[in-house]
């Protein structure tokens, strides 16, 4: 016991020592959540319009007036000239083309069919969907107001019809943000666990301090668990430091414990930062271990579901994340900072974790080698 | 303890010192270790005595690191068998790290760690204090003490290398291995560092010590010549250099790079070294006489000084490298 204290205390003095880490551990946390948590959003506003208004009718006008109206659409250009319009899509100008033909007005007022032509750029399926339905919605509520105002002006008998009136749990407001910061946080920690520790290791290998360090009699899993503690310690305060900004900065509403989320987070950190160390004996230099470590990150990250949900990726996909641990804690943060779920709600999650932290740091240990 | 003596070269040696009361340092026997297909040692044998000041002499590449990391049990031999301080190498390692202070060629301190924190670091993970075990190392800490807030990687290379030596001393280990710890350090600070390995002769460590340095040879109590993962030879530096076969000469002349290639043209002369401002050069026929100047100055070299010299270690070391190899500098 008393060898691990003494490691961890080098380890600290060296740290702290370090001016670029001893800063940037602070730094990072405040950079990250100020920037990440407003700019990472999926929300879509303002989407570029350019009108071809070829009926030029009070009725092709109410239309147009109606889009831009709402808050998703934007008329930034009115053209008759469809090879323009069709320029500007190319070109990144506008992201959708509404085409209102001549005798739109006029159909309508007969009470026939008034046709439409919108052009949407679908390079971002999933913004192309959104456009389109967002512009779908608009139509139907100008079908709405021709249906009132001719109800109005024939009989009184009001029409069946189901109307939705919805409630959003967890997030009513649908702030984006509330969502995406539990998620940074996530980011924030496996950073410190991934790197940190892993490069600090593969430094004494490229020194060579390790040597002088295996001819003592410091045991294997005193040298580990010295690695280990003091980027534990690093990650659970820049968490904390992440959530005061976040409550300071965005007010993010926290419903559940948070001294779940930090047991959370600690289990979490215990197994990335085996899984660093692993890489990290196979790794002779620091940049062989960047390339790994960087890699199995962006994989781990981009798989736990942090812009995606995790219920629609592919079978195999679910599968792989049963060893994926940011995705245990991805699920943690959000279930208990969102919907304040308590340890019973999380408990799979969690006794995943614990199995991964055994797992990995086993292995890191059995990989460790004081002999070559 | 068995006593491992078959296939020992340096047997006889030991055999004559009345090998029964000497428990040995190290017994190595038939050592060998391949890196791929390169022998980096081939069947090495030798016996270190306990208190004993051991040296191994030879170029870069010759082995010495890689045995000197079997010997820290850093490395695992791929044959062979060695006891340190009667315990095996290979099985008892945990309890033999506890007894090696080990300073590595590389300096391997912490050098974001100050003096002080380093020497404080490796004394506790011995489970040891720098208090208890001070009297061993003053002698050589005390020269850094003035520097001890300092970081150790702001230390001159001879400050850096006493570092070093506290840290492999710190815990009173029985068995002291230093790789090259003079390579790269100034003539001074080299001679400086053999007054201090000398002093601690009276606390009964043995010391292995590696060196390219013929030099240094002599002030170790025995030597070994190794050379291409083999050992050439075992002695005493003075019985190494008694073992010198043929007599010396050393030729000098104002042109020295022409004088080397006119001597290495005549088929008299066996060997044609440079040693400093002189060459060292060996006859076929053992025997000085005007043959030689009049070769010389026939060669247009008129100011040739040439008088009989003796032997160093480096020149039976030369000797002993031919015989190995088979060859002759000659052609």
């Amino acid at each position: 016991m008393r060898t691990i204290f003494y490691l961890i205390r080098k380890e600290f003095i060296q740290i702290f020592r370090n001016k670029f880490i001893s800063k940037a551990i602070f730094a990072v946390p405040i950079v990250q959540m100020l920037i990440l948590v407003p700019a990472v959003t999926f929300e879509l506003k303002n989407v570029k319009l350019a009108v071809i208004d070829k009926d030029m009718t009070s009725e092709s006008r109410g239309l147009i007036n109606m889009l831009a109206g709402s808050a998703f659409f934007k008329v930034t250009f009115s053209t008759f000239s469809e090879e323009e319009a069709n320029n500007l899509l190319h070109r990144n100008k506008c992201s959708m083309i509404l085409q209102i033909p001549s005798g739109f007005g006029e159909d309508i007022g007969n009470g026939k069919q008034g046709k439409l032509l919108a052009t949407i750029d679908a390079v971002n399926a999933s913004s192309a969907e959104l456009t389109w339905a967002y512009f779908n919605g608009v139509i139907r509520d100008y079908n709405m107001d021709l249906i009132k105002k001719n109800l109005t002006s024939g009989s009184f008998v009001p029409l069946p019809r189901i109307e939705i009136t919805n409630r959003y749990w967890y997030n009513e407001l649908l702030n984006y943000k509330y969502y995406m910061l539990p998620g940074i946080l996530v980011i924030l920690v496996t950073a410190i666990g991934f790197l940190l520790a892993g490069l600090n290791m593969v430094r004494e290998k490229e020194i060579g301090t390790i040597e002088q360090i295996n001819v003592t009699p410091v045991r294997k899993y005193h040298f580990i668990i010295a690695k280990m503690v003091p980027f534990l310690l690093i990650g659970l305060t820049d968490l904390a430091l992440g959530l005061v900004i976040g409550k300071v900065a965005f007010n993010i509403p926290f419903e559940g414990s948070v001294l779940l989320m930090f047991f959370g987070s600690s289990i979490f950190l215990i197994a990335v930062l085996g899984l660093a160390l692993f890489i990290s004996t196979y790794s002779g230099t620091q940049q062989q271990y960047m390339f790994v470590a960087f890699f199995c990150m962006i994989i781990f990250i981009l798989m736990s579901g942090i812009f995606t949900p995790y219920e629609s990726m592919p079978m195999w996909a679910q599968d792989f994340n049963l060893i994926n641990p940011v995705a245990y804690l991805m699920r943690i943060n959000r279930m208990v900072m969102l919907k304040g779920s308590t340890i019973s709600d999380i408990s799979r999650e969690l006794y995943s974790l614990v199995v991964l932290a055994i797992l990995f740091t086993t292995l890191a240990i059995r990989r460790y080698r004081k002999t070559a | 303890m068995a006593l491992l003596n078959q296939g020992c070269p340096g047997k006889r040696f030991f055999q004559q010192k009345n090998n029964y009361q000497m428990v040995k340092a190290i017994e190595s026997s038939g050592i060998s270790k391949k890196f791929g297909p390169t022998k980096a040692l081939d069947n090495i044998s030798f016996s270190v005595n306990e208190s004993e000041v051991f040296g191994f002499i030879g170029p870069d590449g010759a082995g010495k690191t890689t045995l000197f990391r079997i010997i820290t049990t850093l490395l695992l031999p791929d044959e062979g068998k060695m006891s340190i301080l009667g315990m095996d190498s290979t099985t008892n390692y945990k309890e033999l790290r506890k007894n090696i202070g080990y300073m590595p060629g590389r300096f391997s301190l912490y050098q974001d760690l100050s003096v002080e924190e380093n020497l404080n670091f490796f004394a506790t993970v011995f489970g040891t204090s720098v208090e208890e075990n001070y009297e061993l190392i003053s002698d050589i800490y005390s020269h850094i003490e003035p520097f001890k807030k300092r970081l150790a990687g702001k230390l001159s290379g001879g400050m850096k290398q006493k570092l070093a030596l506290s840290c492999a001393l710190i815990h009173k280990p029985r068995l002291l291995i230093l790789d090259e710890p003079t390579t790269g350090v100034d003539a001074v600070s080299r001679s400086e560092f053999w007054d201090m390995l000398g002093k601690l002769r009276k606390y009964n460590i043995t010391i292995i010590v590696s060196t390219p340095y013929m030099d240094e040879a002599i002030r170790c109590d025995r030597v070994a010549l190794i050379q291409n993962g083999k050992i050439l030879s075992i002695d005493t530096p003075q019985k190494i250099k008694a073992g010198f076969s043929r007599k010396l000469f050393t030729v000098k002349s104002a042109e020295k790079y022409k004088l080397i290639k006119t001597l290495r043209k005549n088929p008299e002369i066996l060997t044609a070294y440079p040693f400093g401002d002189s060459i060292h050069v060996t006859l076929n026929n053992n025997t000085l006489d005007n043959s030689l100047y009049e070769y010389l100055a026939s060669e247009g070299i008129g100011d040739a000084i040439i008088m009989e010299a003796e032997a160093g270690i480096e020149d039976r070391f030369l000797e002993l490298m031919e015989k190995d190899n088979g060859i002759t500098n000659k052609a």
